[in-house]
Order: C-alpha cells, then sequence, then structure tokens
C-alpha cells in the first residue's frame, strides 16, 4: 500500500480540468453548509490533502446506512470514493472476501495507524460476551476496541452507531450499546439518522479533509451545521403552524391543503436533522412533504418515545422565537449570507485579498 | 372510475412568506454589488422552499439574454435573470440530480472564466503540437 497522493494529483492525472474541481468545490460547499462562495477556499485547501485511509465496520445494522451513503447524490459515490477517500475496508462493498478481506483491514490499520478515519454503522451487543453479532469469529466489541486504538477520529453513521438506536430499543435483548458508550477517549462525531442523510455523511468527511479537523459538534455530538436547527425550524410548512392551520386527520381538507402536521403527532420541533434543507432522494422531497409527520429518527431513543401518530404535549421553548425570525424576519437571508463574518469578506475583497479556508475555521 | 372521476383541484401558488424575503435578499446584494462590485451567493437548496415557492421564484426572476451551458462532471446551466447581474446557477452531476442551485451576484458567473491553471496547461499541449509539427 502507498502513501496516499494528493486530490490535486490526483485528479490532474485524470485529466480533470480546473474548473470542474471548482464545480465539484461549489457542489460540497452546498453540502457543508458553508457560504456558497468559498468554493475557492475549499478548492484550494482541498488540492493539497493526502486522502486519507477509511476503515468503515458494519454492526449490528440493517445496512441502511450503507444504502442511504451508496445513493449520495453530490457528489457521485464514486467520486466520493475513489477521490476524497481510499475506502480500505468495508465489507458490504469490497470485492474482496473472507481471509484477503480481513487482510484488507489488518493492513490499514498497521500502515495508516493513528491517521485512518474509522466510520462505523450498527450498534454493539455486550450482553452474554457479544455472541449476538460477530465478524470473522469475532465479536463487534473486540473488533471495534482494536481498529479504535490506531483510528484518528471514529465516525459514528447512523442512530445505532450513535445512540443505540433500534437494537437498543424495549426490551433491548442483545444489551446493544452505542459506539461512544464504549469508546471514551477517541474523538467521536455521531451522524444520526434512520438511515442519516447520505450528504451529511459525505458532507462531515469533506469537511474533515478540507479543515483537517472535525466539525462543531452540538451536546450529543452531532455536527452542529447539519443538526444545529430542528426539522420544524426549518419547515416549509412552518407558517401553517404560526398561522394555526392545522391537519386534524390524514385525508381532511386541512391535509389536502398542506397545512401543518403537529397535531398528527409530528416530531419535527424536538428533531435536529437537515431533512427540510438537504432532502432525500436526489433533493426530491423529505416525509412532510409527501404529507407524513417527522418520527424523529435522529434523536436518542426516538423508537420508544412513544406513538408516532399522538402530538407533542407542548411546543419547545424556544421554537416560536427561532421560527418567526426564520419566516417573518427573513433569517432566510441571515442563513443564506452564511455565518461568515462580513466585514472580514469585505474587507478580503476590497484589498483583493483570499477568501482563505482558516477565514472560514472561525465560524 | 374513469379520470374525470377524480377532481383536481389548482394549488394554490401564493407566496407563504419565503419568496418575498429572498427578493429583498436579492435587492440588498445588487444595491451592494453597484456601490461597491461586491459579489454575493444564495444557496437554495439551503433555504426551506415549498415546490410552488420555487416554481414562484423562477417566474418572479424570468429569464434575461444570455444563457451558457458547462459539460463538465455532468452539465451545468447558467443564465442572466430578467435582472441584469442577477444569475441562476445549477449544477448537476452526471446522473443528472442537481449537486447545487445557486443565484450569484455578478457580472458573469465567476465558473465561467477560464481558469489560470486550465490556461497554463493549454498553452503547454498548444506548445507541444507546434513543436510536433516543426
Amino acid at each position: 500500500m502507498k502513501e496516499h497522493e494528493t486530490l490535486e494529483q490526483r485528479l490532474h492525472e485524470q485529466g480533470v480540468s480546473r474548473r470542474s474541481f471548482l464545480k465539484f468545490c461549489a457542489a460540497m460547499a452546498t453540502m457543508m453548509a458553508l457560504p456558497p462562495g468559498s468554493a475557492t477556499a475549499i478548492a484550494a485547501a482541498l488540492a493539497k490533502v493526502k486522502r486519507p485511509s477509511v476503515i468503515w465496520l458494519s454492526f449490528q445494522e440493517c445496512t441502511g446506512c450503507t444504502e442511504s451513503l451508496t445513493r449520495s447524490h453530490s457528489p457521485t459515490l464514486e467520486s466520493m470514493i475513489f477521490d476524497m477517500v481510499s475506502l480500505d475496508y468495508h465489507h458490504t462493498l469490497q470485492a474482496a472476501s473472507g481471509f484477503a478481506a480481513e487482510q484488507a483491514r489488518e493492513d490499514a490499520m498497521k500502515e495508516f495507524n493513528g491517521k485512518y478515519l474509522l466510520l462505523v454503522d450498527g450498534s454493539i451487543p455486550l450482553k452474554d460476551g457479544g455472541v449476538y453479532s460477530t465478524i470473522a469469529g469475532r465479536t463487534n466489541l473486540d473488533l471495534l476496541e482494536e481498529a479504535a486504538k490506531g483510528a484518528a477520529a471514529i465516525v459514528a453513521v447512523g442512530s445505532c452507531a450513535a445512540f443505540g438506536g433500534i437494537p437498543n430499543a424495549n426490551p433491548n435483548p442483545t444489551g446493544a450499546v452505542a459506539v461512544s458508550d464504549i469508546i471514551k477517549d477517541k474523538p467521536i462525531i455521531n451522524i444520526s439518522g434512520c438511515p442519516p442523510i447520505p450528504a451529511v455523511i459525505t458532507g462531515v468527511l469533506a469537511h474533515y479533509l478540507t479543515f483537517g479537523a472535525l466539525p462543531a459538534l452540538d451536546n450529543l455530538g452531532r455536527p452542529k451545521a447539519f443538526y444545529g436547527e430542528t426539522i420544524h425550524d426549518r419547515c416549509y410548512r412552518r407558517p401553517m403552524y404560526e398561522q394555526g392551520k392545522f391537519a386534524k386527520t390524514f385525508d381532511d381538507e386541512g391535509a389536502r391543503n398542506g397545512w401543518c402536521l403537529y397535531e398528527l403527532g409530528c416530531k419535527g420541533p424536538t428533531t435536529h436533522n437537515a431533512c427540510a434543507t438537504t432532502k432525500w432522494n436526489g433533493g426530491t422531497g423529505f416525509p412532510i412533504e409527501a404529507g407524513h409527520g417527522c418520527i424523529g429518527c435522529s434523536e436518542p431513543k426516538f423508537w420508544d418515545a412513544g406513538s408516532f401518530y399522538a402530538p407533542l404535549p407542548a411546543p419547545a421553548a424556544d421554537v416560536t422565537t427561532v421560527a418567526k425570525a426564520a419566516v417573518i424576519a427573513g433569517a432566510v437571508a441571515a442563513v443564506v449570507a452564511g455565518a461568515i463574518d462580513r466585514g472580514k469578506k469585505t474587507k478580503a475583497q476590497q484589498s483583493r485579498e483570499k477568501l482563505t479556508v482558516d477565514d472560514l475555521k472561525g465560524e | 372510475m374513469s379520470l374525470d372521476d377524480i377532481s383536481i383541484k389548482v394549488a394554490d401558488l401564493h407566496s407563504i412568506g419565503s419568496l418575498d424575503a429572498l427578493l429583498n435578499e436579492i435587492a440588498s446584494h445588487l444595491t451592494r454589488f453597484i456601490a461597491t462590485g461586491e459579489t454575493a451567493m444564495i444557496d437554495l437548496k439551503s433555504l426551506p422552499f415549498s415546490p410552488a415557492e420555487y416554481e414562484s421564484l423562477r417566474t418572479a426572476l424570468g429569464r434575461g439574454e444570455v444563457s451558457a451551458r458547462l459539460e463538465t462532471i455532468g452539465d451545468s446551466e447558467l443564465y442572466e435573470t430578467h435582472y441584469s447581474g442577477v444569475w441562476w446557477v445549477t449544477h448537476y452531476n452526471v446522473e443528472g440530480d442537481v449537486i447545487a442551485d445557486l443565484i450569484e451576484i455578478a457580472e458573469v458567473p465567476a465558473i465561467l472564466h477560464s481558469q489560470p491553471e486550465d490556461v497554463r496547461d493549454g498553452l503547454e499541449r498548444l506548445q507541444h503540437t507546434l513543436s510536433q509539427t516543426k
């Protein structure tokens, strides 16, 4: 396994023009929820990075997270895997099998010790010595602890790896726990969701490559750029909520007119995720756009949180102020402008300084 | 049962608030662009638009005199709207999915400019060709 080349070298060898690379970076900026004008700064940073080795371990899971990633539309999975990272082990996607597959994992752990990114999907069963999920005769716990030792950081993909998810739901017959319940001495980033939004998975990897560090996280270890606001905050039906227009059943006049689904059990007000803006299926829509309330799949214990169709007891305290700002006062505009420091940006433009990735780091 | 038995209702395309906010944002960017030359970009994918509002935005901005197409890692469509200096830039991937949808306030969208690296590469190729024909 040779030392990985930089992304710029790799793209140049493939005859990819600078303009194409800029277009790619514009898509990345959109994905990372950064100011759209930062594509040039991202290009400068990404061009210099060496592609990191990625080891992906799948534990007690349904493969939905991998399904989600392989349907990621921005950028394509191929460019993601072959250009941005070196995916050295993923037992569903790799061509090798059996001993050769496990050898690839061991080689990558040795060669890139301390530098590789460890991605994990699925929870880890602890009951009865962890016998409920094993790979190549070894328990998930054993594999996780071994791979975590040499990892630069761990990304827990999906609600199972992040919070225990469905296997952890009552009565939790296998004693399933989250990655963060076991590993305490490594940076862990939780990309929750069942499954998580594919663009969020790739967005976090892109952020790591661009800035050389993990993005800012919320109190549950989730990247703020994607989980900083609730579904309700950014829902296009939010004005209906403000106007008191609620659908009472799934087939009444209100439902047909696209009114708020709060009374039908929508968990949007308490769920932090980017579905309302990033959307699903190539940006086609998200559950509320299809007429069904949010079930809150990116929050801990979502499966045990009561009926998906019972309304939330009361609106979250801060919801009204946030959304009024968003819809009425035009925080649309504030979000558009991004968190970037206006003064600095203007100064940079006036003095013809180039916006760098360090300027974006300060946000 | 025939198609006529299914009642059809025309959706209400009236803005529910976000469209006006965005048009005001564009107006303030244009004002700044005229005064200082500062360009701006708006990421449409980050906004909570209803499908109807998105269509209303297309109608509100209209189409102007110039359009261009990039053919690189999928197509990109760029056109100047009815308001000079306001460009609508949509990048697609090779599968035809939208990977970035932007409003750009500028004389010309940045990505249309020839890139210095590509120009240098081009010159090298041209010189190589010339050296072969001597």
